[in-house]
This record gives C-alpha cells, structure tokens and sequence, in this order.
C-alpha cells in the first residue's frame, strides 16, 4: 500500500506539471495587456521598465519557471517562517527565516520577491489564505451536511427499494441533480430572506463571533448557501449510496447473515453498510474539489467572499497571476483527492491489491 | 396392444402453436422497455416539446424579442391578474414584459434557441471527439496509453475555473471575427465540447475493447475488411447505446454549463437573451418581480430534469440484461 501511494504520489507530478502548462499557455495565448491600463503620457521608456519590472520581457518559458519556483519554493517558505513566528501551533519553534534572502548592496537580510496579484499589488497567496476560510466554512460545513442527509435517504430507499420512499427519494434526487444553483440560490432567497424574513440574503464575511446572538446570526447567514450546495451534494450521494446498497442486498453473504439469525438491523447497519460504503467513500472523497469549483456560482450569489469570487473578479479585472494561481489550486486539489480516492479504496478493500 | 386414441405423438410438444412470428426488430423491443419508465417518457416528451417550441415558436409568436416597448413595461404575467386585479396585465403580453418593455414569452422563446442550441451543437461536438478517442484508443493498440493518459489529464483539469478563464480570455477576437452572438456561440460550444468529452471515451474505450476480441470482428478481419470499415460497419453501431446515453448527459451538461457561464456574466452580449443570461439579469429585481427568475430558471431545470430522465430510461431500455423484466 505505502509503495503504491508513493508510486501514485510520483505520478501526479506529471501530472500537475501538465496542467500547469495548460493554465500557462492558455494565459500566455490570451490576449489583454496588463499595462493597458497605465495611461498614455507615460513615456514608452519608463512604460518598458514597469513591464520589465512585471516580468513580462523575459522569454515565455522563463516565465513559466519563475512562476514555478515562486509556486512551489518561495511560497512554502513563507508559510514555514509564518508557522514558526506567528501560528499558534509551532510558534514555540525557532524563528526561521527561510523565506530571506541576503541583499549585498542593503547588506541586511530582505524578503524575496513573491508573487505579486496585479489588482491589489500585495502578494497572491497572502489573499488566498485570507479567503480561504469563508469557503472551508461553507463549502465545507455543505458538504459535511449533504453527507450526513443523504447516507440515511440512500440506505432506507435501497433497504424498501421500490416502495413510496424510494420513489420519492429517487424523484427528489433527480431533482436536487436537475436544479442548478444559480436557480435554488435566487429561488431561496426570495422565499425564506424577501417572502418570510427569516434568514439574511447576503453572507457578511465581516461577522464576529463572540456571544450567542452572533453565533446564531452568523448561524441563520450561513443556512441559505449551505443549502444550496448541500441540496447538490445529497442528490448526488443518495444516489450512489442506494446503488451500491441495492447491489450488496441481494449478495449470498446478506442471506448468509440473516439465516444464521442475524437481527435485521445488525444485518442492514452493519454487514450490508460497511461493504456498501467502500465505493461511496470514493466518491465523497473525488467530489471535494468539485463541490469548491461548484461553488464558484454559489459563493457570487450569496456574496461569500471566498476563493472563488476571488477568481471571478481576478478573471474581470484581467489579473492574471492572482487566475493562474487559484486555478492551480483547484488542479491540486482534484489531484490530490484523485489520490486520496485510490489509496482509500485499496485501503478500506482489502480484495484490491494494487501490487 | 396399444391405444392409438391416446397415443402420444412425440413431435407435438415441439410443433408451435401458433404460426411463426417475423423476428421483432431490436428497436422495437427497445422501445416496449423505454414506454415502460414513465419518468423517461415525460423526459422525452419534455424535450421535444421545448425544442419544437423554440424551433416553431418564432413562427407562432410573431412578436420580435428585441423590440422596446417602454410604455409597457414591467408588465405582469397573465395568471397574476387571478389574485391581484390591480396588478398591469395585458392580454396581448401573457408572460408580461421586462424592464425595458421587451416582451417575455419571445425572450423565452429566443433564449430557448440559444440554450438548445448551444447545447446541441456541444454535445454533438464532445460526443464526436469523445467517440473519436475512445474508438481509436480501444482499437489501436499503440495509441491507447497515450489517449488514455491524456484523458486522465484532461480529467483532472479543474473545468468550470478553466472554462471561466477560457471565455472571458477569448472573448475579444473571436467577437471581433465572427461578430458578438457568433464569436460567442463558438467559444461557448468549442469550449464545453473540449471539455466534456472524457466520459464518454472511457466509456466507449471500454466497450470497444471487449468487442474487439469476439468472433465477428475476426470474421471480418479475416475476409480483408480494412480498419476503419471495420470500425465504421461493425464497431460502431454496436456501442451507439453508451454513445446515446451519455449523449444525454452531455446535454444536460452543456445546457446548465451554457447558463452558468451567462449567470456569471461571461456568455452571450447583453442584448442576446438565453435563459441563464435572463435569468441573471432578473435576479436584482426578483423581490417584486419573481415570474421572471421563475421562468428561466423553471425552464432550465424541467429541459435538464427531462434530459435526464431520459438518459435514465435509455440506458434501462437499451440494456438487454434488463430489458423484458
């Protein structure tokens, strides 16, 4: 198992490597010119040092590896000297100060130059990881609830296949899958923030939590999006769990169980579900990345500031290196999720061998 | 001594009792199983009567979905007038009109034609090159690990983000070239075709390798069929099932994915209407006028909610192993 995760973890360098290329030349072939914007009475000369200075005189494949070090050298050792100077968790280590480089003509110990957004001019993953929380709290707390509702659904519809529930079950999920969210997004809104008056319409990213009233207006303002994306995730779900149920039911193993006089719960909960949950973990596991790039729609409906409206204004605002950073970290995590699936299956199966 | 009244005659259990029927065609009994799934059926039904809708509708509703009106706008649909008589209703503007006056029924209709449209012609394109790679990664056996790598690439490309990026990149020149609703119309279908078409070559990837190896094909084979006769007269036509099934799917794909792109604000011009565009141009405004979120939207999720009940009762129907149950 650990060779066949280090030989899958060797591979998707390839991997990555390609579709960074692809993020780099499609933002390479693209037309738009970040000096567009600087105005006309600046003299072509002083106009040619700002672009140098942006680093776009140097040659393409120059650039793409100045990006690439800056993306996987220069910024982990930013994250590194802020884990040991500022984090709760290793601040009680040294300093250390990879991240500085030592200036011959200011003789003192400087910050290396990092990756630079275009739009705002301070450095992009500094942005990201302050967006970064909004959307774990979302995405994530709709992924953990769309989970937890459609396990049961999916269970109780393969276990009275056929019956009212199922029809309903079933009908409901191809719904929930049918329904885009920049649908059920505008659609709740209007019934439960203009109809009712129960919940906000905009998510306010500036909340503080610190009593109970806020902990429940930061509660009512999260409700709205999570259920549009956990409406997503459960249809999806449901659907996978009653499958995968519905083809270990009617396995000799089931019969086994119940004429050795099994109770019929011990049978359903645990003989039926543990074997039935290995392709469904697989799933939960492949559909992380694309609930995040889902919520791209979700977050621009309901004004999260999270990562992904961080990509739409970039995208408006023609910032290319804040584009091309994001979109990479979205390939990472399909990656690195395409990863976890595979050694979580060889893991929880012990039928699958991979050597 | 033996009873010839009651003797038994040892061929009568082998004689039919009725006359021989002709062989049933396949399509035929795959139809019987499609009638069967009701939900298929409505999603079927659904579907063509959206796309004769916005093929004949313009014919039917003559009035132009761009034309100003501003003396009527804002109206109201007609069914308002059921429990608000003092709401603006016009008999002549039953879906009522926007803000600008333009009257919503023939928006609907021409962004109907945009959407199916755009749909369409995406599907079709990520379908050709889907089979494409999976017929040639199934058949040559050189090509394969090269395809199928690059398929496993393109997989975990992360899509929406990149299609994001594609669009809004490329929008100028090709605007500049083929007008705006065309250069649109390109990008948005070359753009979803590229990438959407991963499914369907594994799928097909797969069948064409176990069907490769049957008696048939060697048959062929060994009577001098070239390559791609073999491919085109015996391959094919046996793996059109997964083909059309997860035609299906790409449509609804490329319909929701066409409406996304409009609702973030990357897709058609202003002044063209599609259901995501107007759908996204009402969301402001949807506390007092909510018909026109609801229309679009109920529009989009009925065309994808049938497209996919069809692709379900395809799949069942054209599955021999559950067809007749």
């Amino acid at each position: 198992m650990l060779t066949f995760t280090i030989r899958r973890l060797i591979t998707s360098i390839p991997t990555l490597l390609f579709i960074s290329i692809v993020i780099f030349g499609l933002l390479q072939l693209a037309p738009g010119d970040p000096m567009a914007q600087v105005p006309l009475t600046v003299p072509p000369e002083v106009k040619q040092k700002m672009r140098e200075a942006l680093g776009l005189g140097a040659p393409v494949h120059i650039q793409y590896l100045k990006w690439l070090n800056q993306f996987f050298i220069v910024e982990p050792q930013f994250l590194i000297d802020w884990m040991t100077r500022d984090s709760f968790l290793f601040g009680w280590l040294p300093d250390t100060q990879f991240s500085m480089v030592y200036d011959s003509e200011l003789e003192k110990l400087v910050p290396q130059q990092r990756n630079i957004s275009w739009q705002t001019r301070s450095p992009i993953m500094d942005i990201v990881i302050q967006r970064i929380p909004q959307t774990l709290w979302v995405v994530g707390l709709a992924y953990i609830v769309g989970i937890l509702i459609a396990l049961p659904i999916g269970i109780y519809s393969a276990y009275r296949h056929y019956s009212v529930f199922d029809q309903a079950g079933t009908f409901i999920t191809m719904v929930g899958f049918s329904i885009p969210p920049f649908f059920t997004g505008p659609l709740l809104i209007v019934i439960f923030s203009v109809t009712l008056g129960w919940l906000p319409s905009i998510y306010d990213t500036t909340h503080v939590v610190n009593d109970w009233a806020s902990f429940k207006y930061q509660l009512s303002q999260m409700i709205l999006p999570v259920m549009v994306l956990a409406l997503q995730t459960t249809a999806q779900i449901s659907r996978y769990m009653r499958a995968s149920m519905l083809d270990n039911l009617s396995q000799d193993y089931v019969r086994t169980a119940r004429a050795k006089g099994l109770k019929e719960g011990v049978v359903v909960m645990v003989h039926v579900l543990r074997n039935s949950m290995i392709p469904v973990i697989t799933v939960i596991a492949l559909g992380v990345p694309s609930i995040f790039g889902g919520a791209i729609i979700t977050e621009n409906v309901f004004g999260v500031n999270g990562i992904g409206q961080l990509l739409i204004t970039a995208l408006f605002a023609n910032d290319i290196p804040m584009v091309m950073t994001i979109t990479f970290i979205f390939a990472i995590m399909i990656v690195v999720f395409n990863l976890v699936a595979d050694v979580l299956y060889g893991v929880l199966d012990p039928r699958i061998r991979y050597d | 001594m033996t009873d010839t009244a009651n003797e038994i005659d040892p061929y009568a259990a082998l004689q039919d009792k009725e006359p021989a029927k002709p062989p049933r065609n396949q399509w035929l009994d795959v139809w019987d199983q499609f009638k069967k799934h009701k939900g298929a059926v409505f999603g079927g039904g659904f579907l063509v009567f959206i796309t004769l809708a916005v093929l004949l509708g313009p014919y039917l509703w003559t009035v132009d979905a761009q034309k100003l009106d501003i003396r009527n706008k804002n109206v109201r649909p007609i069914w308002i007038a059921v429990w608000d008589g003092g709401a603006k209703t016009l008999w002549h503007r039953p879906f009522g009109t926007d803000n600008l006056g333009r009257d919503l029924l023939a928006q609907m209709i021409a962004g109907g034609r945009a959407s199916m449209a755009v749909g369409w012609t995406a599907m079709l394109l990520s379908l050709s090159i889907g089979t494409g790679v999976g017929v040639a990664a199934g058949y040559f056996k050189r090509l394969d690990g090269l395809l199928m790598r690059l398929t496993d690439l393109f997989l975990s490309l992360p899509i929406l983000p990149l299609l994001l990026v594609a669009v809004t990149l490329f929008r100028q020149p090709l605007r500049a070239n083929f007008g705006p609703e065309g250069g649109m119309f390109i990008l948005i279908v070359v753009v979803v075709g590229l990438t959407s078409w991963m499914q369907t070559a594994r799928i097909v990837r797969g069948e064409i390798l176990a069907l490769k190896e049957r008696e048939f094909i060697l048959a062929a084979r060994s009577i001098g069929t070239t390559s791609g006769a073999i491919i085109r007269r015996h391959l094919l036509p046996n793996v059109i099932s997964p083909i059309m099934v997860s035609a299906t799917l790409g449509l609804a794909v490329a319909i929701i994915t066409e409406s996304a792109l409009s609702f973030l604000g990357v897709g058609f011009p202003s002044d063209f209407p599609t259901w995501g565009k107007m759908l996204a141009d009402a969301v402001p405004r949807m506390e007092e006028y909510p018909e026109r979120v609801l229309l679009p939207g109920i529009a989009i999720s009925l065309t994808v909610l049938g497209v996919n009940y069809l692709g379900d009762g395809l799949r069942d129907a054209l599955d021999p192993r559950i067809r007749g149950r």
